[in-house]
């Protein structure tokens, strides 16, 4: 099983440390982890804010970079989900269509395609999962609160694995942190409102740290807590499931 | 009234600033969006409702054409006049031309959002006719001049103390009375004095069965009915999208309102009118207003599936947090947002945008409409047809050309990272809407791909 | 109507309905438990005699008591059907049959059939209904194979006494129909 590590263009510049962590994550478990040098981005923000026409570039580029992995494996689930929805090549349709059905998130790759039923990762701390709604809801790694039927969760069924965790309960397990994409700048007093109010749910239920699937979200509140001078840190999952004792 | 010509996002900012009256307003509206979890979670087969409602409004939207000829002959055949209206001024000129044929000046209504998109209440002003909003909400927004907030809980964001003063001003309550309980039988009294003088009742529908030519009307306060059977004239505007085909699909869909409304069971009152009473005249209305236009979109179509629940309304952080006239629209909210931009693509082209498609809609919606796939659609279609700002274009175009190349992307990247770490000021100041209220993220001095190049050099 | 057929998309065919309700269970049990918890009274009653009975000494005089029963013998207004909605204006109180009960809502169905007056039981301050106990329905897909094709000037499904939560989300009972629901279950 070759893997082809996919890494968001803003963890890429932001957030190295997540990148870092979630190719440790997947060598830890003894597989061939490939880092595609050329890779840019997917073009959801392009395509979330109207522009999906000038998505032509990012997208044979990501055909070009990934077409040769058996699977391809992302720190984000919604640029995971926007590649799934909205790959397109016209160059090579078939590839883009192969593609789509072999991107996974960190989390869904883990539960689904390893199927691992235990960690060797510590973390005391009290932890606030954040559901980030492109992975919720888009891709389904954890039971909306909206429909009737049985409760799961892949990302929690990971972080049950790590000792020392305490996962704290919250009032609205799955609201929107109000990132959005573009809309955290132009629909900026909304956007933040909607981020305070997670906030605050955490805190509320004594978090220490909030984590989830989408760096994105936590780029959002960790501005906010910073800004508020708060303690609580935010933190990729991935960075979690790497909590190894040395 | 609202400013017509501000955006959603100028709107929402300014209702935004009163932070108790939005903490209160997001509340109480999600402990409506609870209180349908869990009348929801009584029903084993909920999913199934929902799907099969789906169904239904599928077939009737592929077959409408035939299903209003059976709905008109039946309503017909029970000595119900039946019109038909192609936009929103002739339904407001044929409603006008009954009135005026019975003399008539004063006429109660309930609650029509389909009469709020045609602007009905002020057209008959203009022709002299007073038209009375018999659904409390609506009474109280009528009373203070604005239009409904949301489409099932017309005031929601007024505060008791506030219509404790309107109705003190207007019904001339005690001053200072803020009871519910009181005002509402206040409005009683002062209501049943219209419903008693009103020879014309105007009412939305709920739902039209094709198979037998009823309507039926959905209401908790009786006010449908109770003006309805003391009006000499009955007069009923629907969408020609409230067709259902058969009277056992009713099960279906009366099953979902309510609780994905207010979770209730059911509403008080679901009447079915298939005849006139004795002598009366009922008139029904049917409306295309855009919609038959609609009906040819594959993307966006199932728009036309609503039956205006709001449950869409009440799961939206963004419209919990912005309030219903921040959308200057007759319908807010999600489904308002994919409806408006059909209406007038220009005026409504930031409506589409007024959302993080977190998706909590769709899978409320009892009709399972795609609303965030519409919304994320609309964005591209307002976007071809030249709605969005130059500098939108610009800034975009610009992106996709860095994302597109490897090297100019790696290159930008670590300018951005360099000024973000050297200059902070170049992007902590007051022209960057995201410092507004958040801290910029930290700039790592190294991108991921430099850390993995340098790890792969030293491992050989 | 000509762009409506011209722009309908390719037919959709028709779900089968296959939902029904769960017989085996207390129907009047959850009917009087929904009913009770949407603010209607309910009140098992084995003759008729006990529905006046309650009427009397719940509604002294002056109340104006309207009944469309025949039956119901004890010197209470019988209704003449010939009469204009607006004599009713004051009516304290309106007794009629209901048809069934729907378990799963606590409705009640009734038809014009059933009122007299079609503005009767919306007009009234207090409305009593009187179905037979053993009518009740689980849910709206049983309570429609019941009605069936019937034809009716005016059919409803009431559950309970009018109401609104506009102000503020605080319920309150009595808006513009009744202000309580008196429901007789008999044998």
């Amino acid at each position: 099983m070759n893997i082809g590590l996919f890494i968001p263009c803003y963890i890429d510049q932001l957030y190295p440390q997540v990148g870092i962590a979630t190719l440790q994550v997947l060598e830890r478990l003894g597989l061939s982890v490939t880092y595609p040098a050329n890779q840019t981005c997917c073009g959801q923000p392009m395509a979330n804010s109207g522009f999906e026409h000038l998505t032509q570039g990012t997208s044979h580029n990501f055909v070009t970079n990934f077409s040769e992995f058996d699977y391809i494996v992302c720190p984000s689930g919604s640029c995971t989900l926007h590649i799934k929805d909205h790959l397109h090549d016209e160059g090579h349709p078939d590839k883009a269509f192969s593609i789509r059905k072999k991107t996974f998130e960190l989390t869904e790759f883990l539960t689904d395609v390893i199927g691992i039923k235990k960690l060797a990762a510590h973390f005391p701390h009290k932890v606030g999962l954040h559901q980030s709604c492109h992975g919720l809801r888009g891709l389904g790694l954890t039971q909306m609160s909206e429909l009737m039927a049985p409760p799961f969760s892949k990302p929690e069924s990971l972080l049950n694995m790590v000792t020392g965790l305490e996962l704290i309960e919250l009032e609205r397990k799955d609201e929107c942190c109000g990132f959005g994409g573009t809309f955290c700048v132009f629909e900026e007093a909304v956007s933040v409102k909607m981020g305070q109010d997670r906030i605050a749910d955490h805190s509320n239920h004594g978090a220490e740290y909030i984590t989830g699937v989408d760096m994105s979200c936590l780029m959002h509140l960790e501005g906010i807590l910073r800004r508020q001078k708060s303690k609580v840190k935010v933190i990729h999952i991935a960075e979690i499931l790497n909590s190894v004792t040395k | 009234m609202t400013p017509q010509n501000k955006t959603h996002s100028e709107l929402a900012e300014k209702f935004n600033r009163d932070v108790e009256r939005v903490n209160w307003h997001d509340k109480t509206l999600w402990f409506v969006r609870e209180k349908r979890d869990k009348a929801a979670h009584q029903i084993a087969e909920w999913e199934q409702l929902r799907e099969a409602a789906s169904q239904i409004k599928n077939n009737v939207l592929s077959n409408l054409h035939e299903y209003l000829i059976e709905f008109e002959k039946n309503a017909l055949n029970h000595g119900i006049y039946v019109h038909w209206a192609s936009t929103d001024q002739e339904h407001n000129e044929i409603v006008h031309s009954i009135i005026k044929k019975h003399g008539v000046k004063h006429m109660v209504k309930s609650k029509s959002m389909l009469t709020e998109e045609c602007g009905l209440n002020e057209y008959l002003h203009k022709q002299g006719i007073e038209v009375v909003d018999t659904d409390l909400g609506e009474r109280i927004v009528q009373l203070a001049n604005e239009p409904p907030s949301h489409i099932v809980l017309p005031c929601i964001h007024w505060k008791k103390e506030e219509i404790g003063e309107l109705f003190h001003q207007h019904l001339g309550t005690p001053k200072g009375n803020a009871d519910p309980q009181f005002l509402t039988a206040a409005a009683r009294v002062h209501l049943r004095q219209h419903f008693l003088t009103s020879r014309v009742a105007l009412t939305g529908v709920n739902f039209a069965l094709a198979e037998t030519g009823e309507i039926i009307v959905c209401t908790n306060e009786g006010n449908a009915d109770l003006g309805v059977q003391l009006a000499d004239v009955h007069i009923a505007s629907m969408g020609i999208e409230k067709i259902i085909p058969k009277r056992k699909h009713l099960s279906v869909f009366l099953r979902l309102l309510a609780r994905s409304a207010t979770g209730q069971p059911i509403t008080t009152y679901s009447s079915h009118f298939q005849k006139p009473r004795e002598g009366q005249e009922m008139h029904i209305v049917l409306v295309d207003n855009g919609r038959s236009e609609r009906l040819a979109s594959d993307n966006f179509r199932n728009a036309l599936k609503c039956i205006r629940c709001g449950a869409c309304f009440n799961t939206c952080p963004v419209y919990r947090r912005s309030g219903g006239h921040s959308y200057h629209t007759a319908v807010a909210g999600p489904i308002g947002s994919i409806l408006a931009p059909g209406f007038d693509m220009a005026k409504n082209a930031d409506l589409p945008f007024a959302s993080t498609l977190c998706g909590s809609c769709t899978n409320v919606c009892p009709v399972k409409i795609d609303i965030h796939d519409q919304l994320y659609k609309w964005r591209q279609v307002l976007v071809k047809n030249g709605h969005t700002t130059a500098s939108k274009k610009t800034g975009m175009n610009v992106m996709s050309q860095v994302l597109s190349h490897p090297m100019v992307y790696r290159f930008s990247g670590a300018i951005g990272r360099w000024v973000l770490r050297m200059m902070p000021f170049m992007v902590n100041n007051k022209f960057n809407p995201w410092y507004k209220q958040r801290e910029m993220p930290k700039a790592s001095s190294q991108s991921f791909r430099s850390w993995y190049l340098n790890q792969r050099k030293h491992e050989q | 109507m000509a762009a409506v057929k011209k722009n309908q998309p390719a037919m959709i065919e028709l779900p089968v309905l296959t939902f029904a309700g769960d017989t085996s269970i207390d129907l009047k049990a959850q009917f009087i438990n929904t009913l009770t918890g949407i603010g209607g009274l309910v009140i098992e009653v084995n003759e008729i005699k006990e529905v006046g009975d309650y009427i009397k000494s719940t509604f002294p005089e002056p109340a104006r008591i309207v009944n469309t029963i025949t039956n119901l013998d004890f010197g209470l207004e019988i209704l003449n059907f010939k009469s204009n909605p607006h004599d009713f204006s004051n009516v304290t109180v309106a007794i009629m049959h209901g048809e069934f009960g729907v378990a799963e809502n606590g409705a009640i169905w009734l038809t014009d059939a059933n009122m007299g007056d079609q503005a009767l039981p919306y007009i009234c301050e207090h409305l009593v209904l009187i179905i037979n106990k053993n009518s009740i329905v689980p849910t709206l897909h049983e309570a429609y194979d019941k009605i069936g094709s019937s034809t009716y000037n005016l059919g409803t499904f009431l559950a309970g006494p009018s109401k609104t939560a506009d102000i503020e989300q605080s319920l309150v009972l009595g808006a513009h129909g009744s202000k309580s629901l008196i429901v007789f279950l008999r044998s």
